[in-house]
């Protein structure tokens, strides 16, 4: 087994992941300027809702076909994560609109305690296991093993991330979004409904979210009440690092994440001659983020953006 | 009747004699304040109360960087870091290092400011939101190396942090330890509390002092528009990072404090969530504005406590049992609190009153 070819793979795997969360932090950046803290937990209340649904459908029906489970779980997390962005947006950043540029920072961090703590509360501390609903078969692939779920996950990100860029690019609704996002103002002018497109745009970022949260689970098996927060900080990092705003960018910067950093902790340790373990393999992440504003302030494929912002 | 409180405040306040009497009354309730609480609600208030201050400090020093000079940084907690293992190191069986306080908050202070420094020259060119994810990403790498130094050299024992600090101690005697002056008796608590509220007038003092001085102005200058303040002669390069270095420096002297005083230091207490909550004290008191800051601190030091003190036995008293995590319930509350508060106030508690006029009209720019 090739083990280059092996972290090359996990690091797609992983980066398709953070590409579809960084998708629902850039849409929302790209048309409010707000950081949404708490995207990450609406990912992670996507898979604790469809870990919920698949353990209550196993319980009344076992024998029910995994693809029909895995649909009508997933549905029903899109559902549930799609109202919750709808009222997370309604209730504590609309307001804040016109307020001081911290001011839904702060609320959005609220949001963030206020969600993983609620789902502590429902779900409860401890790791809940994912019931294995496929039988896991494995692949070779240019020398290294792909399991199935991962090459589900690859497919359906690909998947999701064209369908959402061809909606973006390609309908009225993405031209008013993407209108929207140039200047409030003037699409209101326009006669967009400006409310309305910034509730759809964070109700497209949860549905993607939901969908990456599900998917997560189901590679490592695990569900906790926190997943949301590291894996929504790593997101939204490869947002800026594809440039913040640019929904290629997302793409890019989550894909080029999760290879620095499956590869990074891979071969870390024999760079600095032991020295370093694969314990800093975050700090890979962060380094090659600082690094690349460094040298480009506004992120990889974002626009220069001139000095009165 | 708002205007009459405002003529009725600035009657008193311009008043010398009765500013002087305000202000002695005020000396003398902070004062007596640790023993009151000591003997109604217990002594762990005072301790909390000693916290409230560290953080009052830390929240003071954050404020700098984003209250006066506007740069959103959110890997603060890693100066208050840098400041409580500078301590851990030079005074702890660790390394069999013993130096006295005097020498050690100095160096703590140069050594955050140092790394404060190491934060800001390469980012001078980094704005808003992109500064703010590489603070965030910085504060985690100090954060991931205190947690893994403690091979192949072992430097900070790693997760297990470093233990048996040594507390402040003046002419041999050891301030944790019970003192008696007078015939009243002061526990570690109470003379930490009285050092502690010293060091926090100074620093209260420091940033009233810098804010109207003609570095406060640049800073300001440049928060609000930085092309604007460098076309007025500032050089917002200098400018910008007095700004990291100075709030770094208090975030060390505060995070050497909180060593002493707990004697123990592990990486967990310095996680993103602390870097947060700071910045929610600043934003959520009054950014920008000293006393909102405060006040800010204050609260979000003591609230969680009274929360943690009630949770489980309100709900004994309404349910009959525990049935929601207390720990969970506290949290929750906390989160609804933070957004009802900037629902309300978005300005925060106490803003600052010349900054409200700025921010009204900044705010009405598409």
């Amino acid at each position: 087994m090739d083990i280059f070819a092996q972290q090359v793979l996990n690091g797609l795997v992983l980066g398709s992941v953070y590409a579809m969360v960084a998708l629902g932090y850039t849409m929302v950046y790209g048309i409010l300027g707000l950081i949404n803290f708490a995207h990450g937990e609406v990912v992670m209340i996507g898979a604790m809702i469809a870990l919920a649904v698949i353990s209550t459908l196993m319980g009344v029906s076992p024998d029910m076909n995994p693809f029909t489970m895995i649909f009508i779980a997933g549905s029903t997390a899109i559902l549930v994560c799609m109202l919750l962005a709808f009222f997370i947006e309604r209730l504590a950043y609309r307001p804040l609109r016109k307020a001081p540029r911290l001011a839904p920072l702060i609320t959005a961090i609220g949001v963030s305690i206020l969600l993983q703590n609620l789902a502590m509360i429902i779900w409860g501390r401890r790791y809940k296991m994912v019931p294995q609903i496929f039988p896991t078969e494995t692949h070779e692939l240019f020398g290294a093993t792909i399991t199935s779920v991962q090459l589900f996950i690859i497919g359906i990100s690909g998947i999701l991330m064209a369908g959402l860029l061809l909606v973006v690019h390609f309908t009225k609704l993405g031209r008013a979004m993407r209108a929207t996002s140039e200047s409030q103002r003037v699409a209101g002018l326009m006669g967009i409904n400006v409310n309305k497109i910034i509730s759809v745009t964070f109700m497209m970022g949860a549905a993607l979210g939901a969908v990456a949260g599900i998917l997560v689970a189901g590679n490592y098996s695990v569900a906790h009440y926190s997943m949301g927060f590291m894996l929504g900080l790593k997101a939204f990092t490869a947002a800026v690092l594809g440039g913040i705003g640019n929904l290629g960018g997302a793409v890019l910067g989550g894909l080029l994440l999760g290879l620095i950093e499956s590869v990074g902790a891979g071969y870390i340790g024999d760079l600095t001659g032991g020295f370093l373990g694969s314990h800093y393999q975050d700090v890979f992440a962060f380094v090659v983020l600082i690094i690349v504003l460094v040298f480009r302030p506004t992120g990889l494929m974002g626009e220069r953006v001139s000095e009165r912002a | 009747m708002r205007e009459f409180m405002q003529s009725f405040l600035q009657k008193v306040t311009s008043n010398r004699r009765v500013l002087l009497l305000g202000y002695v009354l005020l000396f003398v309730a902070l004062a007596v304040l640790p023993f009151l609480l000591s003997n109604t609600v217990g002594r762990t208030w005072v301790r909390i109360l000693d916290f409230a201050l560290i953080y009052a400090m830390l929240a003071l020093g954050l404020n700098i960087v984003v209250g006066f000079a506007g740069l959103l940084d959110l890997g603060y907690i890693a100066f208050y870091a840098v400041g409580a293992y500078t301590w851990a190191l030079l005074a702890s069986p660790q390394f069999d290092l013993h130096l006295p306080f005097w020498a050690i908050l100095p160096i703590g202070a140069g050594m955050a400011a140092l790394f404060g420094v190491l934060l800001g020259a390469p980012t001078l060119r980094l704005r808003g939101d992109y500064l703010a994810i590489v603070t965030l990403g910085f504060g985690e790498i100090i954060r991931i190396f205190l947690n893994n130094l403690d091979r192949p050299i072992n430097v900070t024992n790693g997760p297990i942090g470093i233990n048996k600090i040594d507390p402040i101690s003046i002419g041999g005697a050891d301030l944790t330890r019970t003192h008696e002056w007078l015939g009243i008796s002061f526990s570690g608590v109470h003379i930490y509390y009285y050092l502690l509220l010293a060091l926090l007038i100074l620093t209260i003092v420091m940033c009233v002092r810098l804010e109207n001085s003609r570095i406060g102005r640049a800073w300001l200058a440049i928060r609000e528009d930085e092309l604007a303040a460098q076309a007025m002669g500032i050089n917002t390069r200098n400018i910008k990072l007095l700004a990291f270095a100075l709030g770094a420096s208090f975030g060390g002297i505060a995070g050497g404090l909180f060593a002493s005083l707990q004697g123990f230091v592990s990486p967990e207490s310095f996680g993103l969530l602390e870097s947060i909550m700071v910045l929610c004290m600043v934003v959520l008191g009054g950014m920008g504005h000293v006393y909102g800051v405060l006040l800010g601190a204050l609260l979000l030091t003591v609230l969680p406590e009274i929360l943690r003190s009630t949770a489980s036995p309100v709900q004994r008293a309404l349910f009959g049992d525990v049935y929601v995590d207390p720990e969970a319930l506290r949290m929750l509350l906390f989160g609804l609190a933070l957004i009802l508060v900037m629902l309300v106030r978005p300005s925060g508690l106490w803003p600052a009153p010349k900054r409200r006029v700025a921010l009204d009209q900044d705010s009405s720019r598409d």
